[in-house]
């Protein structure tokens, strides 16, 4: 597994999660995080190439979420993947995400099964 | 605390209930669908357990609980409401009722071994209802049974909390695992997330889970199925499990024993669908008064859930609060101490009428008028005092719905009871008194009165008689009336009856009045058949005796084949009354001043006249006249001057002569003692302003035996005295 942080203008910043999101790198996982997000004005956490993830991993993503709240930096979490929407669901916390989330996830929905079909 | 007073309340209060309960029981009958009926039986059988616990009244407590479990297989729409579960409940209210006497009574232990194999057969029938309940396939009994009252919430599903143990991923365990096994065995609805515990970032241990869920989930299964998907986790994991339609004091417990802040959780549940917003107000509320209103307006502040939900279920909040201010300006005070009070300020209208009396004799302007002010205000108090005993007539009203259902199953017949004017106020004393009059009257009415439905459809009218039970005050009296739609008085078939027992002469065609007071005869039926409700012939004659005890009237107005009706005129009150006082030579009477029509002087050639035939003519009308000189044999000569009162009762009228006129008397009436019981012609005695005692006629009575004295006119006076007892 790894993170990619791309720098983006204007001090944003991109998270993208390759691979897997759980309690095995949880706790670098959770350091490299909290850095993006400390040197980022607004940060994009990628999930689309999120293959594993576990309730660790959530954490990690709740603990961010809940950071950039408290110091009012931006985050978005963008092209969750299969799997990581799956967890999002289960836990129903997709809405604590944020809006963008809430709203994208019916038309993921249908995208999905179009795209099974 | 005085066990024997709480256990005297207990019983007042359990008798209450019972009430409401039996009331609550007919509206179900009638709409099974009132949930509000069902509620109040439900709350009157669990408040009933509660204090029969309090004063360890095991029986019932036993009892109760079995009928509670019933009744919430029905509140939680798991069974439905038939005839035959209504009677089963009533039957219940019936031996709980029993069971109550059972408390009262002397040997106790004697008592109950009586009614124990009623309460057994009973219990019986419960647990056969309780088992025979469709429960959802495969659901724990135990899991409804072990529910012991409290409202339950309206939500179908299962209610499942979880906080997971720090060290779960640690170990390996993923409650996503868990959740998916879950989502096997049945359909999970709402899941709500929270992660209260999870602490700053630094402190945050990546490896170490901080969530908890609260889950609602409905499927077919039993609560151990859904205790072993959670096998696992059952070690450091708190994990509670509520069952479909549990008690709204479980969440509420949950609530408490859960870490994060109340007024979260409180909004979480609701979001989650396990409460209604409603239901958590209402158990928070039960369970902290006041902190419930922070709570909704915590609840709107963070914009979590809608106004309206939260002001409804505020402005149910104040009404609950409006009607404890009712119920709290309510004072229970026992019978005896009112009576004390009403009996002392009967002494003091004596005491004011004697005060009265000696600032006349003084003639002291200043006293008098002193005196008399005073003598208003006595009036007031007394008139504030009766109130205080008045009660409505309406709770008497609605035993008869009861004893009407009951008949009717007996008989067959259908009748509707339309209960009137149930808030008009009566004695308290008088309630009591009346309540069996009154029975007889309801059940005459649905035996003889209202026909077979088979007859009625004959005659044309619809098949569910109708039973009209009303009351209004009438100047100074309370009216009862007791109508149907009947058959009406078959006058036919009394005539035959009266001339077969020799009551009237053959030949003679009795008016209805007469008719009328036939069947007021002791022994007198019409009845074909004995039934074991009405038809004795004991009957109208004695509820005629009660009624007139009471200083009261009945009237019968019938038209056949139309109905009949029965009309009870009381007094309001046996404590004190308006008199006419009377003088004979030294000894003063006082007559009801309601039965005195009028006061003339008897003239020097009525005088000669009377000695012979008994009556004068009173304005073309014959005026049958009593001696009160003779009837209580005043020794000595008539006084130079005699008057004549003429009283009138029940639509007859009579004279009685007495010396002198001495006016208008507030009179408080006392018993007069055992020994005179029997004494005919006086119904009481009242001390005057003087201190001396003053008898109270017996009007009716003398009436009557005026009227009787006119009849045989010249009959010897022994007989005239042999009264109908």
């Amino acid at each position: 597994m790894t993170i990619n942080i791309e720098a983006g203008p204007a001090g944003r910043r991109k998270v993208i999660v390759q691979g897997s999101l759980t309690i095995y790198d949880a706790t670098d996982d959770k350091m490299r995080m909290l850095q993006a997000l400390d040197d980022a004005t607004e940060l994009e956490v990628d999930l689309s190439s999120v293959a594993e993830m576990d309730t660790a991993g959530l954490q990690i993503l709740i603990l961010v979420k809940r950071e950039s709240i408290a110091t009012g930096k931006p985050l978005r979490v963008t092209g969750h993947s299969e799997t990581s929407l799956d967890v999002l669901d289960r836990y129903n916390l997709a809405s604590y995400f944020g809006d963008p989330v809430v709203i994208t996830r019916p038309e993921r929905r249908k995208s999905r099964r179009k795209g099974r079909r | 605390m005085n066990l024997a007073i709480v256990q005297q309340t207990y019983i007042v209060e359990s008798r209450e209930l019972l009430r409401d309960m039996e009331s609550a029981l007919l509206r179900l009958e009638k709409s099974p669908q009132d949930a509000e009926a069902i509620t109040a039986v439900f709350r009157a059988a669990h408040t009933i357990k509660g204090s029969s616990g309090a004063v360890n009244f095991d029986a019932i407590v036993t009892f109760t609980h079995a009928m509670e479990s019933v009744l919430d297989t029905i509140r939680s729409g798991k069974a439905s409401i038939d005839s035959g579960l209504i009677a089963l409940l009533l039957a219940c209210g019936d031996h709980l009722s029993s069971l109550l006497d059972c408390l009262a009574a002397d040997d106790r232990n004697a008592a109950f071994e009586h009614v124990r194999a009623k309460g057994e057969s009973l219990l019986g029938e419960l647990g056969i209802r309780l088992g025979s309940a469709p429960a959802p396939s495969g659901a724990p009994r135990e899991a409804r049974v072990e529910r012991i009252g409290g409202a339950t919430v309206a939500s179908a599903d299962w209610h499942i909390s979880l906080r997971f143990g720090r060290n779960l991923l640690r170990n390996g365990l993923d409650p996503l695992s868990f959740i998916r096994y879950l989502a096997n065995l049945g359909k999970i609805g709402q899941v709500t997330t929270v992660f209260d515990a999870m602490p700053a970032a630094a402190e945050m241990d990546p490896e170490s889970c901080y969530l908890g869920m609260e889950l609602s989930f409905s499927g077919a299964v039993t609560k151990e199925a859904i205790e072993d998907v959670f096998e696992y986790l059952r070690e450091d994991c708190q994990i509670r499990i509520l069952p479909p339609h549990s008690r709204i004091a479980d969440y509420i417990d949950l609530i408490n024993a859960l870490p994060e802040d109340k007024a979260r959780l409180g909004e979480l549940l609701v979001k989650s669908g396990a409460l209604t917003q409603r239901e958590l107000d209402e158990g928070l509320r039960a369970q902290a008064q006041g902190a419930a209103r922070k709570i909704g307006e915590i609840l709107v502040g963070q914009g979590a859930v809608q106004g309206e939900l939260v002001d409804a279920a505020l402005e149910k909040q104040d009404l609950i609060k409006k009607n404890r201010a009712i119920e709290s300006s309510f004072v229970r005070v026992r019978a005896d101490k009112l009576d004390e009070l009403i009996t002392l300020v009967g002494e003091l209208v004596i005491a004011s009428a004697g005060t009265a009396l000696a600032a006349r004799r003084a003639g002291d302007v200043d006293t008098i008028e002193a005196a008399s002010t005073m003598g208003q205000m006595v009036e007031e108090v007394r008139d504030r005092a009766l109130k205080l005993r008045m009660v409505p007539i309406g709770e008497t009203f609605n035993r008869f719905a009861r004893v009407s259902r009951d008949l009717c199953r007996e008989l067959g017949k259908e009748v509707e009871i339309v209960l009137t004017g149930t808030e008009t106020e009566l004695d308290k004393s008088m309630v009591d008194r009346i309540a069996d009059p009154l029975l007889h009257l309801v059940r005459n009415a649905i035996d003889h009165g209202i026909e077979p439905a088979a007859l009625r459809s004959e005659r044309g009218k619809p098949a569910a008689g109708k039973l009209h039970l009303n009351a209004y005050h009438d100047s100074g009296s309370i009216v009862i009336e007791v109508s149907d739609d009947g058959g009406g008085l078959d006058r036919k078939r009394i005539l035959e009856r009266a001339l077969e027992r020799g009551l009237v002469a053959p030949g003679h065609t009795p008016g209805d009045d007469e008719i009328h007071r036939l069947i007021m005869q002791s022994g007198f039926s019409t009845a074909k058949t004995i039934s074991n409700i009405s038809g004795r012939g004991v009957g109208m004659d004695v509820v005629k005796r009660n009624i007139e005890s009471l200083r009261g009237t009945l009237s019968i107005d019938s038209v056949e084949g139309q109905g009949t009706s029965f009309t009870m005129r009381l007094p309001l009150t046996l404590a004190i009354i308006e008199g006419f006082l009377v003088g004979v030579d030294r000894s003063s009477y006082v007559v009801p001043l309601e039965m005195v029509v009028e006061c003339l002087e008897l003239s020097a050639e009525d005088r000669a006249r009377i000695a012979e035939s008994g009556y004068i003519n009173l304005r073309g009308e014959v005026l049958p006249l009593l001696r009160l000189r003779e009837v209580f044999e005043v020794a000595g000569g008539a006084g130079k001057r005699e008057n004549i009162v003429v009283v009138s009762y029940a639509g007859q009228r009579a004279g009685f002569v007495v010396d002198a006129l001495l006016g208008e008397f507030q009179t408080v009436i006392k018993p007069l003692g055992r020994l005179f019981e029997q004494l005919s012609g006086i119904s009481g005695s009242t001390i005057l302003g003087n201190g001396e005692v003053a008898l109270i006629l017996d009007a009716p009575a003398l009436v009557e035996r005026a009227m009787g004295a006119e009849a045989a006119n010249g009959f010897s006076k022994a007989e005239e005295q042999v009264q109908p007892q």
